[in-house]
């Protein structure tokens, strides 16, 4: 159950009242009606106002990936859109990918030493199923390129990407809409080569 | 960020209302370079205008050309079938811009319009003719190793960063343009200004001007092309040098041909007399090794961006290689 922390409504917030919105967002698959100030991020919407802090912030400018989360089934950042922007949209954060256990992808890093700090690691991971879901992991290679959206300042790389092919080898389930757009990337993919 | 007010609107009649009369009010649609922007204190309008609403943002296919909304996300157009086949120098410039996730949010409209990298513009603690009019350019004299070698001017050398700018000036596109006065087209050739005496006066867009489209003629989408990225690293990075190649061949003969240049210019470079000397010529190792040759003539290098100049001439040269099939 999602809660509101009306309490960490930023000061510079609550004196602009005018400034402030009023929007429905579906996160992780509840529903819940916030009022935010207009600068106010989806990413800090999620850490600070619903405490959904398995969301990173890291540089805040759209450089390292950590804040990933899906919108409407893709993978953006969530520290380049406002709360406000995201009206009426549906929000799937780290803590919405595990169905009573491990994401098979939360497995795959654990399993291939996929992190050591860990802070970005949730970023990763919900790339990483952007990524799966996109299906643009043919090859390491393009594997690699495609998850360069996602810093990790300790190195693991190597091991990410060790991890999202096991996770592919066990499969991940996408959405049917996503399944489908995907086949036909590939097929396209087929003709051009 | 100093507080703004934010509007969502679902029409082009309605945006270019809300910002046609100049209150401080601007355009916000993917965001990626706004937000970074406003959170620098780079920018601060008024009233953010959120046009995501505007539902243009579709690739079609008419008789005579390809139309691209300039709503459509950066990741959308690059993986569209039709241009990957039919303008595949714009797909990879596209596939070569930013993140996989700044491309699912970024709309192509937006990118045309995005601001320069100069490390002075993107720093509200320093001089910037950019950022604040008359106080002064930190880059002539100072940390300019990713600014222009070509097109700058004594009060600003901040080069255009962007990657698809360049790929469209090389097929030939328009945008087509709705602004308080009615539509127009615009070649994106002309879009963006030489900094002069007013670098910040970046494009000749007007308050309210929004573009709805991006409009490339099916003759250019004849033509072979490729896009040749160079960066410090080999990917999410923004371009040292980059060249956009659209040649019409006949066997190896260069029929008609188009070559923009990036990452080294003060706005999307063509290059006129590198294609002057390309047409009627047989693609071969010695003509695009004479195109890349001349290719930065008329640099004005400044300092520390000096290794641009060799960089842009091998970056033409192996561009033109590839696009023959020769490298």
């Amino acid at each position: 159950m999602l809660e509101i922390d009306e309490g960490q409504v930023r000061q510079s917030e609550a004196a602009y009242p005018q400034h402030a919105a009023s929007i429905a967002l579906t996160i992780n698959g509840e529903s819940c009606q916030l009022q935010v100030d207009a600068r106010t991020t989806l990413l800090d919407a999620l850490r600070d106002r619903l405490h959904l802090t398995g969301t990173k912030k890291g540089c805040g400018l759209g450089q390292c990936g950590a804040c990933t989360v899906l919108v409407d089934g893709r993978r953006v950042v969530s520290c380049l859109t406002l709360a406000v922007m995201n009206q009426g949209k549906s929000i799937t954060t780290i803590e919405g990918i595990g169905d009573g256990e491990l994401h098979p992808l939360q497995k795959a890093f654990v399993e291939h030493d996929g992190f050591q700090c860990g802070y970005c690691t949730p970023g990763q991971i919900m790339s990483a199923i952007g990524l799966i879901q996109e299906g643009r992991t043919r090859s390491d290679d393009e594997i690699r390129e495609n998850m360069s959206g996602n810093l990790c300042r300790c190195g693991a790389y190597t091991n990410i990407v060790k991890a999202i092919k096991d996770a592919l080898v066990q499969g991940v389930d996408a959405p049917e809409a996503m399944r489908q757009a995907v086949e036909a990337i590939r097929q396209d993919a087929e003709k051009g080569e | 960020m100093v507080p703004l007010s934010y509007i969502a609107v679902a029409t082009p009649e309605a945006a270019i209302r809300r910002t046609a009369e100049g209150q401080g009010a601007e355009y916000i649609a993917g965001g990626t370079d706004m937000i970074q922007l406003l959170q620098e204190g780079i920018v601060a309008p008024l009233e953010l205008v959120d046009i995501n609403g505007i539902a243009f943002d579709d690739v079609s296919v008419a008789i005579d050309g390809i139309r691209i909304g300039a709503m459509a996300r950066l990741s959308d157009v690059a993986d569209d079938p039709v241009i990957r086949e039919r303008v595949p120098v714009v797909s990879r410039a596209l596939y070569e811009s930013a993140s996989p996730q700044v491309r699912n949010m970024a709309t192509v409209g937006g990118n045309l319009l995005q601001r320069t990298r100069c490390l002075y513009f993107r720093d509200a603690t320093t001089p910037c003719n950019k950022r604040v009019p008359g106080s002064g350019c930190s880059a002539l004299d100072g940390q300019n190793r990713v600014n222009a070698i070509l097109g700058g001017s004594d009060h600003c050398i901040a080069a255009y960063p962007g990657d698809l700018a360049v790929a469209l000036v090389a097929v030939d596109a328009e945008l087509m343009v709705t602004g308080p006065t009615g539509e127009r087209t615009i070649l994106v050739e002309n879009l963006h200004q030489l900094p002069g005496d007013t670098p910040h006066i970046e494009t000749v867009l007007k308050p309210g001007d929004l573009i709805t489209a991006i409009w490339i003629p099916l003759a250019a989408a004849g033509r072979r092309s490729h896009y040749l990225k160079v960066r410090d690293r080999t990917t999410f990075e923004w371009s040292l040098a980059s060249a956009a190649v659209s040649l019409g061949l006949h066997d190896d003969v260069i029929l008609d041909a188009r070559v923009a240049v990036g990452g080294v210019g003060t706005k999307p470079w063509r290059l006129r007399h590198v294609e002057d000397m390309l047409v009627n010529q047989r693609l071969d190792q010695a003509l695009a090794r004479a195109a890349g040759e001349c290719s930065a003539d008329g640099a004005e290098p400044r300092g520390q961006n000096a290794f641009k100049v060799t960089l842009l001439r091998r970056t033409v040269e192996r561009a033109l290689l590839q696009i023959g099939g020769l490298a």
